[in-house]
């Protein structure tokens, strides 16, 4: 490690001291930058642990959504769903997504939350890069808000998804990038908003119309004009449909019903590949993270 | 040597408001420095700028020999900071807070555990160092900032108002932890206060006033540059007393809160004079040395508190006419 010695007694402070003055400062390291990141990533999940009741009460609207809704629709829904499809089965991926929806960004007002309470300042003080602690913040986000979706994936059994090895890391891989990329978003916004209540505000005013517009509750195809428009608009159809890709890849339906439930997403009735779909996501959450390091990295 | 701070010309404006207008100096390496002034001189904006949370509109600042902009990393591998807000995660414990702190500054993994058990113990945290800190009083936390801020052993300690919203007898005991701090490390501390009376534990001090240094030097100094004592008197008859101040002493006199007050070089060696010579009989005398209150007084013209009265004005003023944002 490069940082010079610190004493460890009082009494050979003295000497130290002496020594300290001359002791030329190391430079800032890239080391240092990519510990940074793992610093504030721990951070994240340390606060998690100890913060059992959040983990609690974000399960409360996914399971909300899946059982009360799917439940109480599914009798309607049923005479419109292909025979052997439970509604319940039909919205699980897009609640799964829901369920780190409020986790992430959440995870990201902790920023907001920092600054009044004045923690933002010790990160931004330290002989580190900006962008390490942004990153280091986004990765802790998107980790805090996949183990909650792991949370939820546990009731799989419940909505008639098969506990299949490879179905569940497929999910759990796209819950991670979804997580990233939300967080990313909160991130950037938190750069700009200083008040927890303005950001609680925006944050209800951004998540249910992306939530309501993802084709989480419904199919996306057979819509009209104006919504279809709307749904592919949202980036968040472009993770939602590859998740439920992935849960009716290991269902045994008819050929029928994955064509009615999981037609994928058209734009102007080309049929746009999953790796597109998930590359986009990326590609967002990496363009939403450099907007968050720029606004972090200004000085006043 | 070179000086842990040095400071020329230096400006910084917010859209047309100037925080700072141009102001220079120099700490000494070692020293104890206090930067004082009401609440908006430019107290907390020149810190910023030292601390590298601020970039200046002009002029230079180096510390510890760095310049505050171009070797920004540098400046702050070296300060420790205790600002005026807790910067601490109140859901870690005080131990969690401070690993945090070492892990982004670098400190060494064997230099930790001894150097964590040293700065607690200067402030007298170890025990409680596995208590959350959100449980913390107000006190524990500014100690315990206090132990964050000097952690990674920096040359430079910068106080940004450590005393403000304490009550007075945690207020002594945080003097108390950082005049320990200047026997036991050799550390240059900065800081910045509006509370006179702790400016005393300062071996050189600056008054700013609107943005300009308006005078440094030891407190001593500053004291005797004003010269006088303050002498109060109590008299049978204060209206015939002032009268004869003139005539006898050739001394202007003036009733404040109910004592015939006035000014003189050598306090104690007038009164004998006083008792003598003065017709009108004397009930009580109090001879006071000039405090810094006075200092600042006498080089603002106005008291501390006159001067934050008009500074709330101003700030109501610029935040009417900017309206809400």
């Amino acid at each position: 490690m490069t940082t010079r010695e610190i004493p460890d007694t009082i009494e050979t402070q003295e000497q130290d001291l002496t020594d300290l003055i001359r002791v030329a400062v190391p430079e800032r390291s890239i080391r240092a930058d990519l510990r940074a990141v793992s610093i504030v990533w721990r951070r994240e999940l340390i606060r998690f642990r100890s913060d059992r009741l959040r983990a609690v009460t974000s399960l409360v609207q996914p399971v909300l959504f899946l059982f009360v809704l799917g439940t109480g629709l599914s009798r309607l829904a049923g005479h419109g769903l292909p025979a052997g499809v439970d509604f319940k089965t039909f919205i699980y991926p897009g609640v799964l997504a829901m369920s780190v929806l409020f986790t992430s960004i959440f995870s990201a007002a902790s920023i907001v939350w920092d600054r009044e309470f004045g923690f933002l300042r010790e990160m931004l003080v330290a002989p580190v890069r900006r962008w390490s602690i942004v990153i280091g913040k986004c990765l802790g986000g998107a980790t805090v808000a996949t183990f909650q979706g792991i949370i939820f994936l546990a009731l799989a059994g419940v909505a008639h998804v098969p506990y299949n090895p490879v179905l569940l890391l497929t999910l759990v891989g796209e819950l991670l990038l979804l997580s990233f990329t939300l967080t990313a978003f909160g991130v950037m916004m938190a750069a700009r908003i200083k008040q927890i209540q303005a950001f609680m505000a925006l944050t209800q005013m951004v998540v249910m119309p992306l939530f309501f517009l993802s084709g989480a509750l419904y199919p996306l195809n057979g819509l009209p004009n104006w919504l279809t428009v709307l749904t592919r608009i949202d980036p968040l159809t472009y993770i939602v449909d590859p998740m439920r890709h992935a849960v009716f890849d290991h269902l045994s339906v008819s050929p029928l019903a994955l064509r009615t439930l999981s037609p994928g997403i058209t734009w102007d009735g080309w049929l746009v590949p999953l790796g597109l779909s998930l590359a986009m996501v990326a590609a967002m959450g990496l363009v939403l993270l450099g907007v968050a390091i720029a606004e972090f990295r200004k000085t006043e | 040597m070179t000086p842990a701070i040095s400071v020329s010309e230096l400006t910084k404006k917010y859209g047309e408001i100037e925080a700072v207008r141009g102001i220079g100096f120099e700490v000494a390496a070692g020293e104890t420095f206090g930067f004082l002034g009401p609440n908006g001189a430019g107290k907390s904006t020149t810190i910023k700028i030292l601390c590298t949370l601020a970039d200046p509109t002009s002029g230079t600042a180096r510390v510890a020999g760095h310049d505050v902009v171009a070797e920004r990393d540098t400046v702050r591998r070296n300060i420790g900071l205790v600002f005026q807000d807790t910067t601490l995660d109140n859901y870690l414990t005080g131990e969690q807070n401070l690993r945090f702190h070492a892990d982004l500054y670098g400190v060494p993994k064997a230099a930790f555990a001894p150097r964590l058990r040293q700065v607690l113990e200067m402030v007298g945290l170890w025990d409680r160092r596995g208590g959350v800190v959100g449980t913390y009083s107000g006190g524990m936390k500014r100690r315990l900032e206090i132990a964050r801020g000097l952690l990674h052993a920096p040359r430079v300690l910068f106080l940004d108002e450590p005393t403000v919203g304490l009550d007075p007898q945690t207020r002594v005991s945080i003097w108390e932890y950082v005049n320990d701090l200047k026997k036991r490390e050799d550390i240059t501390i900065f800081l910045t206060t509006h509370y006179m009376d702790e400016a005393e534990h300062c071996d050189r001090i600056a008054i700013i006033d609107h943005g300009k240094i308006v005078a440094i030097d030891t407190p001593e100094a500053l004291k005797a540059s004003i010269g006088k004592d303050r002498v109060q008197i109590s008299t049978a008859d204060d209206e015939a007393a002032i009268r004869s101040m003139a005539e006898v002493f050739g001394i202007e006199a003036a009733t404040h809160e109910g004592l015939v007050t006035f000014s003189v070089e050598s306090g104690e060696h007038f009164v004998p004079r006083l008792f003598a010579e003065m017709p009108i009989g004397i009930r009580s005398v109090n001879v006071s040395r000039p405090s810094l209150d006075d200092v600042f007084m006498s080089y603002t013209g106005k008291t501390i508190r006159d001067a934050e009265a008009t500074v709330g004005d101003r700030n109501r003023m610029i935040a009417s006419r900017f309206g809400r944002r």
